[in-house]
């Protein structure tokens, strides 16, 4: 065990933490608006509307997701079209690529936890809401999307755990983030126990977070 | 089209292949990770805090850590680990451990947590009833355990499984990185040596589709199979 270079390691390895966080929290956000937005299209009445939005959720779900960066990253660059527009100016930074792909994943995983949450709420609820004379508008907005949201916790909360993995693909399209940053110092030093125990140890803290500030949210919601 | 000809000038039989590395290290890490689960799940379920503790550490720390950082592990430790092993032996010389056997048993490890957590769910949803109906019965370990616990723990476990299965299916894509010519190592060259990496990444991402597709298909068959009577 070499213990200098685990302290060593550590500073550098928390500065990468800042970009991990940051790559997690703006794919969460675009997210669960992508989420949101293919989750009402799925109960959607309309089959092409509720086909189009489960062919989506499919696609992104039975892909891994670094095909999915490596073709947002390596192969939209190809198409010489996109190159003369000012999208490019986004799709040339890894950073942005890789936070468009992991927000379309989380979002297509985040769709199908709102629908099964959409769909577990009670008809009697929105019935009574019928029957005072709500209009549905306002019945979806603060009552289907709230109970939704509850309903929708825990397992949205593995979900903010899983897509914290996920951030480390980003170091295949060579950002400097917590896994990329811990595989720079395992190759120069050959020292890959320690790096690991130090960067798993970083991971393991913020699941650790992140899963009870998940629970705390759950016992503040919770219907009775 | 041109692009994926089988032959000299095509990729076809290369992506071929690639897809079947991608399924035997799909299935070699599976049974791994059964393998590990096997010892695990009892470890989990046992009385004694100290067999638990170790039991939740496995489960709690794979599942915490990105699968990246796992195989990056196993990559640059594996032959370092295996080498020391044998210096005990004393045998000194430099040992290369194959990519196939590094990626399967890392994927194997991180699916084998998976499945600990898989098993332990489903025995522990079993009925109470059954456990002591078979002690009173005075039925050997062996018999209780093979033909009163397994049959109704598959029943309630494979549903689930086939969730680690499409989970470890999809990882195997990073064992890529440490070289291994599986569907993802195998674009990235095509779309390296073509300059055509949209087109090669998404047929890539066609054959994964392909994989879980069928894979789904395969183990409803089984789902159908194994809840006979209920």
């Amino acid at each position: 065990m070499d213990f200098e270079l685990m302290i060593n390691s550590f500073p550098k390895l928390l500065n990468a933490t800042l970009i991990t966080l940051k790559l997690l929290s703006a794919s969460l956000i675009f997210g669960l608006f992508i989420g949101l937005l293919f989750a009402i299209l799925r109960i959607n009445k309309n089959p092409i509307i509720n086909k189009f939005a489960y062919g989506y959720s499919y696609v992104f779900r039975g892909t891994p997701l670094l095909v999915q960066i490596f073709i947002i990253y390596f192969g939209l660059g190809q198409i010489e079209y996109l190159r003369s527009t000012v999208l490019w100016v986004i799709l040339k930074e890894p950073y942005w690529c890789a936070i468009i792909a992991f927000s379309l994943n989380t979002g297509a995983y985040t769709s199908e936890i709102l629908r099964s949450a959409f769909q577990t709420i009670k008809p009697g609820i929105i019935e009574a809401g019928q029957s005072l004379g709500i209009s549905s508008k306002i019945i979806f907005y603060k009552i289907q999307i709230p109970i939704a949201i509850r309903q929708s916790l825990p397992a949205y909360g593995n979900e903010i755990i899983l897509m914290m993995k996920g951030t480390s693909l980003a170091s295949t399209v060579t950002l400097m983030d917590l896994t990329g940053v811990a595989k720079y110092i395992i190759s120069t030093t050959f020292k890959p126990i320690e790096v690991f125990i130090v960067a798993g140890g970083i991971y393991l803290f913020m699941t650790f977070i992140i899963h009870n500030v998940v629970k705390f949210l759950e016992k503040k919601y919770s219907f009775n | 089209m041109e692009l994926l000809s089988f032959g000299k000038t095509g990729w076809g039989d290369e992506l071929l292949i690639a897809t079947m590395m991608t399924i035997a290290v799909s299935i070699t890490a599976m049974l791994i990770g059964f393998l590990f689960a096997l010892i695990f799940t009892p470890l989990k379920l046992s009385k004694s805090k100290f067999l638990n503790l170790i039991g939740n550490s496995y489960t709690t720390v794979i599942r915490g850590v990105p699968e990246l950082l796992v195989i990056y592990l196993f990559f640059f430790g594996g032959s370092g680990a295996v080498m020391y092993v044998a210096s005990i032996f004393g045998y000194n010389q430099y040992i290369e451990i194959n990519a196939f056997i590094t990626g399967s048993f890392a994927i194997g490890i991180i699916s084998g947590a998976y499945s600990t957590e898989v098993f332990r769910g489903a025995i522990q949803s079993i009925d109470k009833g059954q456990f002591e109906a078979s002690k009173v019965l005075g039925l050997k370990k062996s018999v209780h355990f093979l033909k009163v616990i397994m049959p109704q723990m598959l029943r309630l476990a494979i549903p689930n499984l086939s969730n680690v299965w499409q989970i470890t299916l999809k990882d195997t894509s990073l064992i890529s990185v440490t070289g291994l010519v599986e569907i993802m190592r195998q674009s990235y060259i095509a779309a390296g040596s073509t300059r055509d990496p949209l087109f090669f990444y998404s047929f890539a991402a066609v054959l994964y589709l392909l994989l879980t597709y069928l894979s789904m298909k395969l183990i409803n068959k089984l789902e159908v199979r194994y809840s006979r009577g209920y």
